[in-house]
């Protein structure tokens, strides 16, 4: 660590790890109550579980990215954040607006609106705490030493997914509308700016673990977030095939989001060469570990297993099944949830003074959320296979088909087992590390 | 070899483009012209029914137009596969819902209210979905007329 100012990232990454634990929580309240075992049912219904799960990943991530801004934005701009107080303020309104929201959902206090469910009021919430936020990275940027490219795309993409929250805050009477504008928010967030955001961490990281020289990453970083908007932008049109709006989706959303893994597959291109061509030198192998991982799981996730059903006459038959499921949970976890995962990895030896990176348990926190993440989408992907089939081929009833496909949701559990006892390394590796302490200002590694 | 200034054009100008283009086709789809929805038919009761769907989260469990949570039936053409009556009876069913042992929760809900859900449902199943409403299972209209 440079700046003292870093370790409140410290504190957003902690706030992460337990909103983490508790997505997975009711994770498995969904997981168990699709193979029947529902005795929550009376105080957590399937719709509240699920309103939880998402936002509490939508959370965690956001904490985490901002978690990543804290520590990356001082390094990059060379001098400590401005008004460190405020970032604690900020922090506190986050952990608030997530923690009312997700008691709110356990008594009908939402919006129903798919990853948007938080509630009118709290939206106001995020506005304050999301321009604070802004208000203090761009602030310490725009004072800063030196103003990187890495810096810029990573503050872009958080502006502009605080913008983006815009669009979802607009009523409208119809359903259409409604999820037309939805998307707006949903998408160009998942598939759009989250991306810089993700490029941004991942560029800081390659710089920092490969060694390779900053104007070589920093230009194919321009490549890369080049490639995510000229296809993300007009691949929103994969969400509107089939709501109520103009046949012209179907051309445009099928052209430019079967082009989306470009973005994805230069990522992991990127990613692997520049790790070919450093020095393999940096000890914190771990994080390495993780950075690469994210690149190469995020084709997949996102990349591949997106392709798998963008186009149109594909999605006519997958659309609002729970092949949907399977692409959602990999391309979450490769793009976003591993990245975070990636910086907090590097940084935490950085702000703790504790080089705790090269452990069996490390090494475990990796393989077993991995492996367990990649059966759980298998398990989805058959179930969602099997769904399509049966349903929309042979038209069986939707209850008689989930009782045919109960089974696979059994190897969901299992396989969620095994990526909560990653998880569960992760935790444990988290918590050994300890409080960041100024003593590391000069222990780094760099 | 591609320099850092021209990579940065290739983003910023890709971006302005696609964006434009975005917002042009927007403005198209979402015309009068263009209106697949029978706007015209989203009367006080529709918008009322469309609350309650949103004030109950039935997306967390149902689809609308394919988008939801899978947990729960499609509910595109819900009304002409199961009935107003049978609609109205799930919704104001003081006790869970429960076929084939999935549980829903128990709305217990007046009649006005049921009436206005039905009101929404009866919109939504005259959506033009770009073919969408055919493939929806369970069929609706087509597999009634194809059992009789």
């Amino acid at each position: 660590m440079k700046y003292k100012t870093q370790k409140i990232a410290y504190w957003f990454w902690a706030l992460s790890m337990l909103l983490l634990v508790l997505q997975i929580t009711y994770g498995f309240i969904m997981g168990f109550a699709r193979i029947g075992m529902d005795g929550l049912h009376e105080f957590i219904p399937f719709n509240t579980a699920r309103a939880v799960h998402t936002n509490l990943l939508v959370v965690w991530l956001l904490s985490g990215f901002m978690g990543a801004a804290y520590y990356i934005i001082p390094e990059e701009a060379q001098r400590d954040l401005v008004r460190p107080k405020l970032a604690f303020l900020q922090l506190i309104s986050l952990a608030l607006v997530g923690v009312t929201a997700i008691i709110g959902y356990h008594f009908n206090w939402w919006e129903g609106r798919k990853f948007l469910e938080i509630p009118r009021p709290l939206d106001w919430l995020v506005v304050f705490n999301v321009l604070l936020f802004l208000g203090l990275i761009l602030w310490t940027l725009f004072t800063g030493k030196r103003r990187t490219t890495t810096a810029l795309v990573l503050s872009m993409g958080l502006l502009f997914a605080a913008l983006l929250y815009l669009p979802g805050m607009i009523d409208f009477d119809s359903q259409t509308l409604d999820s037309f504008f939805r998307w707006w928010v949903v998408h160009l967030w998942v598939e759009g700016v989250w991306e810089l955001i993700m490029g941004g961490i991942l560029s800081f990281l390659l710089i920092k673990l490969t060694g390779v020289d900053r104007e070589v990453i920093e230009k194919w970083l321009y490549v890369i977030v080049g490639l995510t908007f000229l296809s993300g932008i007009l691949g929103t049109g994969h969400h509107y095939y089939y709501i109520g709006v103009n046949k012209i989706w179907l051309i445009v959303g099928g052209i430019f989001s079967a082009l989306e893994p470009l973005a994805f597959l230069a990522m992991a291109l990127f990613a692997v060469n520049m790790y070919r061509k450093g020095e393999k030198s940096h000890p914190n192998k771990i994080a390495l570990y993780w950075t690469l991982g994210s690149a190469i799981l995020s084709f997949v996730g996102a990349g591949l297993l997106g392709f798998a059903h963008t186009l149109p006459q594909v999605n006519l038959y997958t659309h609002g099944t729970l092949v949907t499921a399977m692409h959602g949970h990999l391309a979450f976890w490769g793009a976003y949830g591993m990245i975070v995962l990636a910086i907090m990895s590097y940084a935490l030896p950085n702000l703790t003074g504790r080089k705790l990176y090269d452990t069996a348990g490390a090494r475990l926190a990796f393989w077993l959320s991995n492996i367990g993440l990649l059966g759980m989408t298998i398990a989805f992907g058959v179930a969602g296979v099997a769904q399509t089939y049966l349903e929309r081929r042979f038209k069986m009833e939707f209850m008689q088909v989930q009782n045919e496909i109960k089974v696979h949701f059994i190897v969901l559990i299992l396989m969620a087992t095994l990526f909560a006892i990653g998880i569960t390394y992760y935790i444990i590796q988290f918590v050994k590390y300890g409080l960041p302490n100024d003593e590391a200002l000069e222990a780094e590694t760099n | 070899m591609l320099s850092k200034k021209q990579a940065r054009a290739f983003f910023l100008g890709g971006t302005v483009v696609t964006f434009l283009i975005f917002i042009g086709l927007t403005v198209y789809s979402l015309s009068k012209a263009q209106d697949q929805t029978h706007s015209e038919n989203i009367t006080e009761a529709v918008i009322r029914g469309k609350h309650i769907w949103e004030k109950n989260n039935c997306m967390g469990c149902h689809t609308l137009f394919g988008e939801g949570a899978y947990y729960a039936p499609e509910l595109t053409k819900v009304i002409e596969r199961r009935g107003e009556a049978y609609v109205k009876g799930v919704l104001m069913s003081p006790v869970p819902w429960q076929i084939n042992g999935r549980k829903m929760v128990a709305y217990n809900m007046s009649e006005a209210d049921a009436l206005d859900v039905v009101e929404f449902f009866k919109w939504a199943g005259n959506v033009d979905l770009n073919g969408f409403e055919h493939v929806v299972s369970p069929l609706a209209k087509e597999k009634i007329e194809a059992n009789n």
